[in-house]
């Protein structure tokens, strides 16, 4: 089983996918979870503190918007646990979507930069082009180490 | 929403501020003023198309969610009583939205807007101001409709640096005080007797007292106030009402002692506005401070910078700190005293025109009031940058003190 980091990070099409082939996905919804079952918190709605966007200084510098540098605290934790990702460009909104285009960019950044399998295509356009989509992701999840080849 | 005690309906139109640690802060300051938040319902499907149907066409998907929720607002699809636009500081593209989506619902609607960029670090009583402006519009509209001042009523104004008072009778001002503001009670105390000994009355005859200003809280409960006003809401009413431009559109640009307002007024009622206060390199604290570099009283630095030609001195007054280096390399270089005045009266005017006024839609009369009204080329200086005419009322300093006691003078019939 892979670790597998999703672009849109809360596509839960890709989630779903990813689990289907075995392998576990790394998408913010697990992290927001987290985030608000946590009760020593109270700041709704997803229990962000002023301590978050600190957090987020481990990404990008303080000069960066404190809405990317939150967004970071909850993401980058995830990237740095990714065995490998795929990242599906120019979604429509409903595919999934994280709000800030910096935050896009500089996630998207910090996973090439790691030394990992990555698959990265559009998402498809037309409807004859949903099945090559679909297939290009299961065989790259196909292509994952599962727990006992590791 | 009942008048005067029901509860505020704000629409967050933001790029995410959840993400961004200051929510529970905004909520905070909503609560104060008996305000909640609510988020306009859209159809996500349509945040694919909205950027190319509002014409802005933008990455990020909050941005475009911004746009859509202030359609909602615009087509009443949600009801509201005020709409709060926020995004991240820094963020350009988030600037840009945030500008034109309060235009257009300005444009569209006759909701009350305000525009905020946030950071980790803002805090509920930062957007307080903000907010009990905003709700003031929603929730007030018939006092903010007084156009007379009537009875006998006072003022006071407790601001950073001076703190003002007037009382008022039958339209007239009859006495005022203007102390420096050293500790808020005393100084309003002081002010307010002033006034009163020029007016040749007593406390007891006050019919009605409104306050206003930093301090409006604590001197409004010492002194048992009628009403106690946030300084947007009550410079608005006191500039027009000063300037004789009660109707129609008109401009408010204070330069406070710490802080500046400009303000879009629409038949006395404040529309959009912009409060800064980054650095206080645009108030009234860096004309006292070049006064005292320069050894003049401040009183004497307008008639100065009137004299001198700004272009010859290079001053940035951004930051308070810069703006006083520039002046001591200016003078250490040979400037004289008149250019280096001139030089700060345009330094703080271009810093309210690059930061204030490109978020306010300047509309004639430019009404310029506050204590650095006084300096006469303070409006030389905004009326040469933004050439048209610039309007300074009589008793412009007291412009705080004025609003409240007008308003104030409501609470006489009730």
């Amino acid at each position: 089983m892979a670790k597998v980091f999703i672009y849109p990070v809360n596509s839960l099409i890709l989630a779903d996918l990813v689990e289907r082939f075995g392998h576990k996905p790394l998408a913010v919804m697990n992290q927001v979870r987290e985030k608000v079952t946590n009760i020593s918190l109270d700041s709704p709605p997803v229990n962000i503190t002023p301590e978050d966007p600190k957090v987020g200084l481990r990404y990008a510098a303080v000069e960066v918007p404190p809405g990317v540098r939150g967004r970071m605290a909850l993401i980058g934790p995830l990237i740095e646990d990714a065995e490998a990702a795929i990242i599906v460009e120019a979604p429509p909104v409903n595919f999934g979507c994280v709000g800030c285009n910096r935050t896009n960019e500089l996630m998207k950044y910090i996973v090439r930069s790691k030394d990992i399998p990555i698959l990265e295509l559009r998402y498809p356009e037309t409807e004859e082009n949903a099945p090559e989509f679909m297939y290009k992701i299961a065989a790259f999840l196909e292509s994952l180490p599962r727990e006992e080849e590791k | 929403m009942s008048e005067e005690t029901g509860i505020v309906k704000i629409a967050l139109v933001s790029c995410g501020s959840e993400y961004s640690g200051v929510q529970p802060e905004f909520e905070a300051a909503a609560a104060e003023v008996n305000a909640k938040f609510v988020y306009p319902e859209i159809d996500v499907a349509g945040l694919d198309n909205i950027g190319r149907e509002f014409g802005l066409e933008v990455a990020s998907g909050d941005l475009r969610l911004m746009m859509a929720r202030a359609k909602a607002v615009v087509e009443g699809t949600t009801h509201v009583d005020g709409v709060f636009i926020t995004t991240c500081f820094r963020c350009a593209e988030g600037a840009i939205v945030r500008n034109e989506v309060r235009r257009y619902i300005h444009k569209h609607s006759n909701i009350p807007v305000i525009s905020y960029s946030f950071t980790e670090r803002t805090t509920a009583g930062t957007l307080l101001t903000r907010l009990e402006a905003l709700t003031t519009v929603a929730r007030r509209r018939h006092l903010l409709a007084r156009e007379v001042q009537t009875g006998l009523t006072a003022g006071i104004d407790s601001g950073s640096t001076t703190t003002k008072a007037v009382v008022m009778r039958d339209n007239e001002i009859i006495g005022s005080g203007w102390v420096p503001t050293t500790k808020v009670l005393e100084s309003a105390e002081e002010a307010y007797s002033l006034a009163l000994k020029e007016a040749g009355v007593s406390r007891d005859e006050i019919q009605a007292l409104g306050t206003t200003g930093y301090g409006r809280f604590l001197i409004g409960d010492h002194f048992n106030a009628q009403l106690i006003q946030e300084e947007i809401t009550v410079n608005s009413k006191g500039a027009v009402y000063l300037a004789d431009c009660q109707t129609g559109p008109a401009t408010v640009i204070d330069i406070g002692g710490m802080d500046n307002k400009a303000i879009s007024v629409d038949d006395g009622i404040p529309g959009m506005f912009t409060m800064g206060g980054i650095c206080a390199g645009a108030s009234g604290r860096f004309f006292e401070m070049i006064s005292k570099r320069l050894g003049v009283d401040i009183t004497e630095l307008g008639a100065l910078a009137v004299k001198g030609m700004q272009e010859k001195v290079t001053m940035n007054s951004y930051c308070i700190v810069f703006g006083i280096q520039s002046l001591v390399n200016s003078l250490a270089k040979g400037a004289v005293p008149e250019d280096v005045a001139a030089a700060a009266c345009y330094s703080v005017v271009e810093q309210i025109f690059e930061q204030q006024l490109q978020e306010v839609d300047v509309k004639e009369p430019l009404i310029l009031v506050g204590g650095s009204s006084l300096i006469e080329g303070v409006p030389k200086a905004l009326g040469d940058l933004l050439k048209i005419d610039v309007l300074v009322p009589k008793s412009s300093h007291l412009i705080g003190a004025v609003g409240a006691a007008l308003l104030a003078s409501g609470y006489v019939e009730e």
